[in-house]
This record gives C-alpha cells, sequence and structure tokens, in this order.
C-alpha cells in the first residue's frame, strides 16, 4: 500500500515509523532540515514541499496512492491537504486536527472537507483521560465494539489483594477476559495458573462494568473518584471538563486567564471555574486540591504540567495525571511521580495507525509502548473464526493471540474455549506485536 | 442619527424631541380607533355617545397637530425614551377626557351624563386613567355601578387596561412601519423584565405574535366567561360583564364594573379566571414556543417554574391561614368559610394569583383579613408576574437572578478565585444584565420606601389617619401596579380619600413602574437632555 504522509513532526514521523517497515511510505513536509532527517532515519521517501499543493502531491505519487495521512500542526492546512489530495487521485485520506469543531462538523457529514476520516487531537487525549480518570490504577483506556467493550492496562499495586492470587483466582467477573500480563517490559499471555505479582501491568478486557469491578477489586481503597481538579483550560482542559460532565462528575478546572475562565464557565454548567495560577500554593492549599482524588495538568507545555502534577502530589493529592507533548517524556514522567502521562500525539498516531492495519481491522489499540495489539475485527468467510470454536481457531494461530471478548450484534459475549464465533460477529483479539503479522493475515 | 444632527430647540439639547412628540401624535391620532368600542357600546345601551365622539376627535387633532412638528421622524435611542415615556403620559392624559365630559359636559352640546361623579376632579380622572392604561387598577370611581356610569364609560375603563396590558408601544410597532427601526429598542423600553426576546427577525413581525396571542386569550376567555352564563352557572356573567371582564384579565388590570369585583360572581366564574390570570402572568415568549411545538420549553423554563413554584407555595400557606379562620366571616359576599376546603382554597389561590400578577381582582375582602395573611399579600406585591408578561412588580425573572446572585455571593466568599456565571434554565446571564437587575431592584424598594414616607407625611397634613401597613401597601400597589391595597383602599374601597398632592405622586408612581422606571427617571437627568 502506499501511503503519503503530509507533515513529518511528531505525529507524522511516528506514523511514518511503523508503517515504513510494511507500506511504501512518502512524507512531505515544508521544512527541508526535516526532510534531510528523515530521509537518512527512515526507510521513507521524503519530499520537501507544500502538502496543499498538487504538484507537489503529484510529485510524491498521489495518483497511486491508498491512504494520505494530513498530520501537520495546523487544522485548515491538514483540511486543505486533503481537499487538495481528492483532486489528485482518490486515496483514503486522514485529516489531523485539533480543534474538535471541524470534528463536529466532519461527523454530521461524512463528506464534509473531502476527508474521510478525523481524527481530533485533543478530544482524543481528553477521551484518553477521561477514560484513566474512571478507572482507578489503569494507566491506558480504549473502546471497542461501540463502547460495548473496553480494554484497560491495569497496574497492580504492591500490597494489592489481587498480588499473589492466580489469574482464576482473581477472574471473579464474568464478563472479563485476562488477555496479557506485562512483566518487567515483557509479555506474559497469562493461563489460569499465572500468578498476578504487584508491580504487574495486567491487559484486560471486558464490558465497562466488569473492568470498573475489577479496578476497585485490585485497588479495594480507591473509590470512584468524586473530587476531580483539571489544571488548565486549554482545548484539552475544557474537553475533559466536559466529557466529566457528561459522565456525571462535577470537576474543578483551574485557569490562570480571566476572560477564558468567564468562557469556561459560562460553558461548563457543572464545573466550578476558579481563576487562578495553578503554581499559587497557598491558592491550592486553602482550595484543598491536595484532597484531590486526581489531579489532571493540561497547561500549555509539558515543563508545566510537570510542576503542577508534582505539586499536587506533594499536598496530598491522591493520582496525577499530566498530559504531554513530547511523546519521548511520557516515560520520564512516569518515572518521577506522574500516575499516568497522556501524550496528544502518541494518541493520535494510534488512532491514525489502526486505519492500515488490514481491511478488517476495525479498531486498534497500542498496548504498553509498542509490545502488543489490540484488534477489533469483523469475522467474514475467510476468518480462522469463521465458525468455528475459539479453541479449534487457537490451534491454528501462533502462541500470544488471546482473544478477549465477542460482540455479537452490540451485545457481548464472554469468550470461552468452546464459544463459536459466527458471521460478522466482532472478535476483539489481544496479539503480540512479535506475531501480529501472522495474525492479521488469518482472522 | 439625529443624535449628531440635532440643530433646533434650545442651545446644547441634544435630543430632537420634535420626533418624539410627533411619533407620540401618530400614537394619539390612532387611539380614535379604541374610542370606537365605547362609542358602539354607547350605541346599544344608550348614553354617553357623544362624549367619546368628541374625544375621538379631540385626539385626532391634538395627534395630528403633534404629527406635524415633525414631517419626517427620525428616531434615536434618546428620542425613544422620550417617545416611551410621553406616549404613556399622553394616552393617560386623552383617555381622561372622556370621565371628565362625561361629569361637567360641555356648555351647549351636552349635558353631564353623571354629574356627581367622582371623577369630576380632574386629577381623579387621570388617576383613573393612568392606573387603567398602567393596569393598576387602583380606582377612584366612588360607587362604581351601572346606575351611575354609562355602559360606555365603564367599558372605556376596562379597555384602558387592555390596550395598557400588551403595552400600546408594542401595538404600535406591530401596525406602525415607521416605528419597525427603532422598534427592538422602543419595547425594551415598554416590555416587562429583563432585555428584549426577539421572536422573529422582524420586530414588527414579534410585535404582532404577541398581540395575536395576547387577543386570543382575551376572546377565550371572554367566550368561556360567556358560556358559564349560557349553561346557567353564572347568572350575572351577561355579555356585557363578559367582555369587560375578558379586557382586564389578561392585561392583569384588575378594573370590573362590578362594585364587587370577581366576588360578585359564582364560584365556577372565580375558577375560570384563575388560569387567565395566570396566564397572563407569564411570558408571552413561551406560548409562542408552545404553539411552534415546543411544549417542554414552558416546564423548562426556570422563571416560569419560580412563578408556578412561589404561587403554589404562597397559596398553600394562605390556605392554611384561611382555613383555622384568618379571616373574618362577611356574611355572603366573598365571604371566607372557616374549615371549608373548597372556600379556603379558592379564595387563598384567588387571591395569590391576582396579588402575585398583579392584577388586582379580588373574591374576598382581604383588607379584612388577619395580619398574617394580609403581610402575605404585601409581601406577595412585590414579586410580580413574568418578565414579558403583562404583570407588573419588579417580576419573578429578577427574584430568580437576585437569589442566584446571593447564592453566588456566599460561595465566592469561601471561594474567592471562583467564576460562576448565572444562568437561566442553562443560558448565561450576562452581567451587565445582572448588574441592572440588583439596580433595577434596589431603586424600587428605594422608590418604595420614598413613597410612603411622603404619602404618610401627606395624609397627616390633611389629617387623614391611615396606618403604616395602609400607606406601605397603597406604594406597592400603585408603583408594582397591582391595584388595591389594605384598609380602605382595599379591593372593595378606594382610594379617594388621599387628598390630590398623594393622587399625582401615585399617578407618577403607576407611570413609572408600568415602564420599570428607568425609561422615565432617565427623562429626569441632565445626561440625557446634553451631551
Amino acid at each position: 500500500m502506499r501511503v503519503i504522509i503530509v507533515g513529518a513532526g511528531e505525529v507524522g514521523s511516528t506514523i511514518a515509523e511503523s508503517l515504513s517497515g510494511t507500506h511504501d511510505v512518502v512524507v512531505v513536509d515544508i521544512d527541508a532540515d526535516r526532510v534531510e532527517t528523515l530521509t537518512y532515519e527512515l526507510d521513507v521517501l521524503a519530499i520537501q514541499g507544500d502538502g496543499g499543493d498538487i504538484n507537489t502531491l503529484r510529485e510524491a505519487g498521489i495518483e497511486d496512492a491508498d491512504m494520505f495521512i494530513a498530520s501537520t500542526d495546523d487544522d485548515e492546512t491538514n483540511i486543505v491537504a486533503c481537499g487538495t489530495a481528492a483532486v489528485g487521485g482518490n486515496p483514503f485520506s486522514i485529516a489531523r486536527v485539533k480543534r474538535p469543531q471541524y470534528l463536529h462538523t466532519w461527523e454530521a457529514d461524512n463528506r464534509a472537507f473531502g476527508v474521510d476520516f478525523m481524527v481530533c487531537t485533543d478530544l482524543l487525549a481528553a477521551e484518553n483521560i477521561v477514560g484513566v480518570i474512571g478507572l482507578p490504577t489503569a494507566r491506558d483506556v480504549d473502546s471497542f465494539a461501540e463502547g460495548a467493550v473496553q480494554l484497560a492496562e491495569l497496574e497492580i499495586p504492591e500490597g494489592s489483594p489481587v498480588a499473589g492470587q492466580t489469574v482464576r483466582e482473581a477472574d471473579r467477573f464474568d464478563s472479563l477476559t485476562f488477555v496479557g500480563i506485562i512483566r518487567d517490559g515483557e509479555v506474559v499471555v497469562p493461563d489460569g495458573d499465572t500468578v498476578i505479582e504487584g508491580g504487574d501491568e495486567v491487559v484486560i478486557v471486558g464490558n465497562p462494568e466488569s473492568a470498573r469491578a475489577f479496578s476497585s477489586a485490585i485497588a479495594p481503597q480507591e473509590n470512584r473518584p468524586s473530587d476531580i481538579v483539571i489544571v488548565g483550560g486549554g482545548e484539552i482542559g475544557y474537553q475533559t471538563a466536559r466529557l466529566l460532565e457528561e459522565r456525571g462528575f462535577s470537576p474543578r478546572l483551574i485557569e490562570h486567564d480571566g476572560d477564558r475562565a468567564r468562557w469556561l464557565a459560562e460553558k461548563l454548567p457543572d464545573t466550578t471555574v476558579l481563576e487562578s495560577d495553578a503554581t499559587d500554593q497557598s491558592f491550592l492549599e486553602r482550595e484543598n486540591v491536595g484532597s484531590a482524588d486526581a489531579v489532571i495538568a493540561a497547561l500549555e507545555n509539558d515543563q508545566q504540567n510537570l510542576l503542577a502534577t508534582l505539586l499536587a502530589k506533594r499536598l496530598g493529592a491522591r493520582r496525577a495525571v499530566a498530559v504531554v507533548d513530547t511523546i519521548a517524556f511520557a516515560e520520564l514522567f512516569e518515572a518521577v511521580g506522574v500516575d499516568v502521562a497522556v501524550s496528544p500525539r502518541e494518541a493520535t498516531a494510534e488512532e491514525i495507525t489502526r486505519f492500515t492495519r488490514g481491511r478488517h481491522a476495525e479498531n486498534v489499540s497500542i498496548v504498553d509502548g509498542d509490545r502488543a495489539e489490540v484488534l477489533e475485527v469483523e469475522i467474514d468467510a475467510e476468518s480462522v473464526f469463521a465458525g468455528r470454536t475459539i479453541r479449534e481457531a487457537a490451534a491454528d494461530l501462533p502462541e500470544g493471540v488471546v482473544v478477549g471478548a465477542i460482540t455479537r450484534k452490540g451485545e457481548f459475549i464472554v469468550p470461552r474455549g468452546d464459544t463459536v464465533v459466527e458471521m460478522s460477529d466482532h472478535v476483539v483479539v489481544f496479539v503480540e506485536t512479535a506475531v501480529l503479522d501472522q495474525v492479521t493475515e488469518r482472522i | 442619527m439625529s443624535l449628531l444632527g440635532v440643530t433646533n430647540g434650545a442651545g446644547g439639547v441634544r435630543v430632537d424631541w420634535r420626533t418624539s412628540l410627533s411619533l407620540i401624535g401618530t400614537v394619539l391620532k390612532y387611539l380614535a380607533v379604541p374610542l370606537l368600542l365605547p362609542l358602539i357600546v354607547g350605541l346599544i345601551y344608550g348614553g354617553d355617545v357623544l362624549v367619546f365622539l368628541c374625544t375621538g376627535i379631540l385626539t385626532l387633532v391634538v395627534g395630528t397637530a403633534l404629527e406635524r412638528l415633525d414631517p419626517d421622524p427620525d428616531l434615536g435611542a434618546r428620542e425613544g425614551f422620550l417617545l416611551v415615556a410621553g406616549a404613556w403620559l399622553g394616552v393617560a392624559l386623552i383617555s381622561a377626557v372622556p370621565y371628565l365630559l362625561a361629569a361637567h359636559g360641555l356648555p351647549g352640546l351636552l349635558a353631564a351624563s353623571s354629574p356627581a361623579s367622582t371623577l369630576a376632579n380632574p386629577v381623579n380622572a387621570l388617576f383613573e386613567s393612568m392606573s387603567g392604561f398602567t393596569t393598576t387598577g387602583a380606582t377612584l370611581l366612588g360607587e362604581i355601578s351601572l346606575d351611575r356610569h354609562s355602559h360606555a364609560i365603564l367599558i372605556w375603563r376596562q379597555l384602558t387596561q387592555w390596550l395598557g396590558g400588551m403595552g400600546i408601544i408594542v401595538l404600535a410597532i406591530a401596525i406602525l412601519p415607521e416605528l419597525s427601526v427603532g422598534g427592538a429598542q422602543l419595547m425594551d423600553a415598554e416590555a416587562p423584565g429583563v432585555g428584549l426576546e426577539k421572536l422573529t427577525p422582524r420586530i414588527a413581525e414579534t410585535a404582532r405574535v404577541l398581540w395575536i396571542a395576547y387577543f386570543g386569550f382575551t376572546a377565550l376567555e371572554i367566550a368561556l366567561l360567556y358560556g358559564l352564563h349560557l349553561v346557567g352557572m353564572a347568572p350575572n356573567m351577561g355579555a356585557y360583564n363578559a367582555v369587560a371582564h375578558g379586557l382586564t384579565t389578561l392585561p392583569t388590570g384588575g378594573f370590573s364594573p362590578e362594585a364587587d369585583s370577581i366576588a360578585a360572581f359564582s364560584a365556577a366564574v372565580q375558577w375560570v379566571v384563575i388560569p387567565f390570570m395566570v396566564v397572563a402572568g407569564t411570558n408571552f415568549a413561551l406560548f409562542y414556543a408552545v404553539s411552534r411545538g415546543k411544549v417542554r420549553k414552558l416546564a423548562g423554563d426556570a422563571e416560569f417554574r419560580a412563578y408556578a413554584g412561589i404561587m403554589g407555595v404562597l397559596a398553600a400557606v394562605l390556605s392554611g391561614v384561611l382555613f383555622v379562620g384568618g379571616a373574618p366571616p362577611l356574611g355572603d359576599l366573598g365571604g371566607v368559610v372557616q374549615g371549608d376546603i373548597e372556600n379556603t382554597l379558592r379564595q387563598s389561590v384567588f387571591q395569590v394569583v391576582s396579588i402575585v400578577t398583579t392584577t388586582g381582582y379580588a373574591t374576598s375582602d382581604f383588607a379584612e383579613w388577619s395580619e398574617a395573611g394580609k403581610f402575605l399579600l404585601l409581601f406577595a406585591m412585590f414579586i410580580g408576574g413574568s418578565g414579558g408578561s403583562t404583570g407588573g412588580a419588579v417580576k419573578i425573572v429578577r427574584w430568580v437572578v437576585i437569589v442566584k446572585a446571593i447564592r453566588r455571593e456566599l460561595f465566592t466568599t469561601t471561594h474567592p478565585e471562583a467564576v460562576r456565571p448565572i444562568r437561566l434554565a442553562g443560558e448565561v446571564v450576562d452581567e451587565d444584565a445582572v448588574r441592572g437587575v440588583l439596580g433595577f431592584t434596589l431603586f424600587y424598594f428605594l422608590l418604595f420606601g420614598v413613597g410612603t414616607v411622603l404619602i404618610s407625611l401627606d395624609v397627616s397634613r390633611v389629617g387623614y389617619d391611615i396606618n403604616t401597613l395602609e400607606a406601605m401597601s397603597a406604594i406597592a400597589a400603585t408603583l408594582g401596579n397591582v391595584g388595591p391595597g389594605f384598609g380602605s383602599l382595599g379591593p372593595f374601597g378606594s382610594y379617594l380619600d388621599f387628598p390630590n398632592s398623594s393622587k399625582l405622586l401615585m399617578v407618577f408612581l403607576m407611570w413609572i413602574g408600568r415602564l420599570e422606571i428607568l425609561p422615565v427617571l432617565v427623562l429626569l437627568t441632565s445626561g440625557y437632555w446634553r451631551s
């Protein structure tokens, strides 16, 4: 498949990197230095030029391109680039945008702007944050099958009641499957006798209720958070507050700019907006930020977010979630005490990458960096699963594959060895990266 | 705009008063049309036809003369205030003329039809006329009876309230194309409540929609009342009375050609009148929404819920007060029957709705009730109808905003950094509007206090003895366009015993109360006229 990527920033490069092994990737960027760097760093063709210029796109081979990804930092540039791509050829075009308004317009009519798929960076980040907040101890949360199935990466704290139990003992929930355990950076595909240890990260797939129930089982002292403080009222902060309101929370939101604070207060009826500097210690103490169940830092830059979350942790906040712009900082953040670092760019790259996973994959989630992936696949006649039980199908698949969940007409079905998979079921499978290519072919 | 191009008038005056006067003239000219109704009534029932013919000619002459002052009126913001305030004063002055003509006659042309009328005093006539247009319903008619006054005079009295209810300016905007440009500002100055709600892109269309709804409800009530008469449930609610009361319910007016107000009618009539008073005190924009299929807008409206809620609570408390004997038995007329559930419920609901909506009808002489009942009603006089309704006083929407502002004040005391907009049914209320609401209400109470002091001084000057509650009720009832007060000002009494000076003060209060104070008071500032 020929893929053209416009914009070689962090998002564009990340996508290019993950696709370069299996596809012909052409990267277009306006900056000559970046083009040069990319030429040597990745196995891609890098072209210097304007993504909105038809001649540049022709040079990149737009006529034969199957996919076109516009991932610059500028919304309008991306939308225009997709429109230009539609003139030059007929690729599946994906636009990255920051502003949710564009996404809403596009959702109202999928032909809008000539864009085939739109990814909203800030909204994705906010959804990610809200998912993590809803599940205590979760490092990452993703939804499949229109929300009927939830994938969660949960950290087992030392001293958790679940630590030391076998998977069979820990799995007291009907609609829940343990698809993977990540221990010391290695993926372990668990069976019933695998013992869960403190410090493990377990990957579970199940319906949202059982995911929540399991999350509170591993950390009983962590109840559903009630006091959530968001620091920074930019787009991500605003979207996070809005999504939290939709889920029945009444968060507090700290914004230093007076006009913006007023705007936020008008838009968010259930949020208490506080106009102050988030690093003002006496203010944080007066407002009892230390007693918050979760503090989310969504300020302008990574340094501020790090400072704000560490400060909140120091004051006693139970969980701290930081937005991190530079993908590489995410791990560093978590190393120094931030509980979860959410990277909007990484989330965007992940979201875009899922369109390249063969034709059948409806949805993809990348687990813990790049160690494994979770795919949602609609079963057709050619699939190894079609009309067979899971046990039969598993025999034909390599090690490192676990069926996490099945949905049939929107209904959640618990996958067991003797469950028969029917046509047009949606199957959510956990696949180790090493065997990914073999598996995607067969299912 | 005219603000820049003013060259006429006294040196330094920055208001093009000719424009305003010219447009007031247009309004007065058209006043001849509604004067046809009493004329027709006079022809049917006999009496006072010439009175209304003369008044009609007078208003046409005065109106046309004023209109000539400026053949090409160019309405600006300042001229708008003068137009609205002046038009209300103008129509009140003209409509006092029939009362005076009926009392004095015209030498050589027509004989006085009611020579002993209390309205022979020009101040009384103006009071009655202003009380009519402002839908106050306070009366100086000594003896309200068809024996003493003609059908025509009494129906004119009712009609002034109907014209004033939805607003003469709103009516003018609906029919006069020359008012459409500055129309929104004019309507804002006249219509009660916070800000103006444009229902349609064109202001004239909005004005028309409001008047059509108003007319429709009026017609419906008249039909229902007359229907009760036809089925024998309201023997004295003939066609004349049905029309007369239809004309004063929807404007929350309160005038009645019956001396005993609604107490003169059967319980069935009283129950029918209640919902129409409730409708009159509701924001008419909501009916427009309902007519367009948005029924939920009514139930979800913060103001409507507060309006219904406060009337419910007050009626429940008052029912309790009356049920245990909060009112002396008054014989068969409007008596409150202690321990009778239907009776106490009807009396309390009727009185509460009548006072909260500032209608001023009564089915019982609440001036004779216990102190608890009276204070409850005095409190209710300050509540008022909804914004965009025909009711007076402070208005529910302002109280809702005030309560929310107080709650915010309490919250920000402990959380000084909190940013809390005030919302009405999810919609954010602009901070300027909040300030305006607080300012208005403060001003309202200031006027109430000052008015009470002035009236007390004035009555003691002439030796007329009223107590504090009565003095307070007189001001609350006129400033809030409610009508009846307590003591001799009760629903079956009159304001007759006040000295002329007090009556003129109350005329002023009714005038500024109807226009919600600021559009009139702004005319009294030097900054309005200069710079």
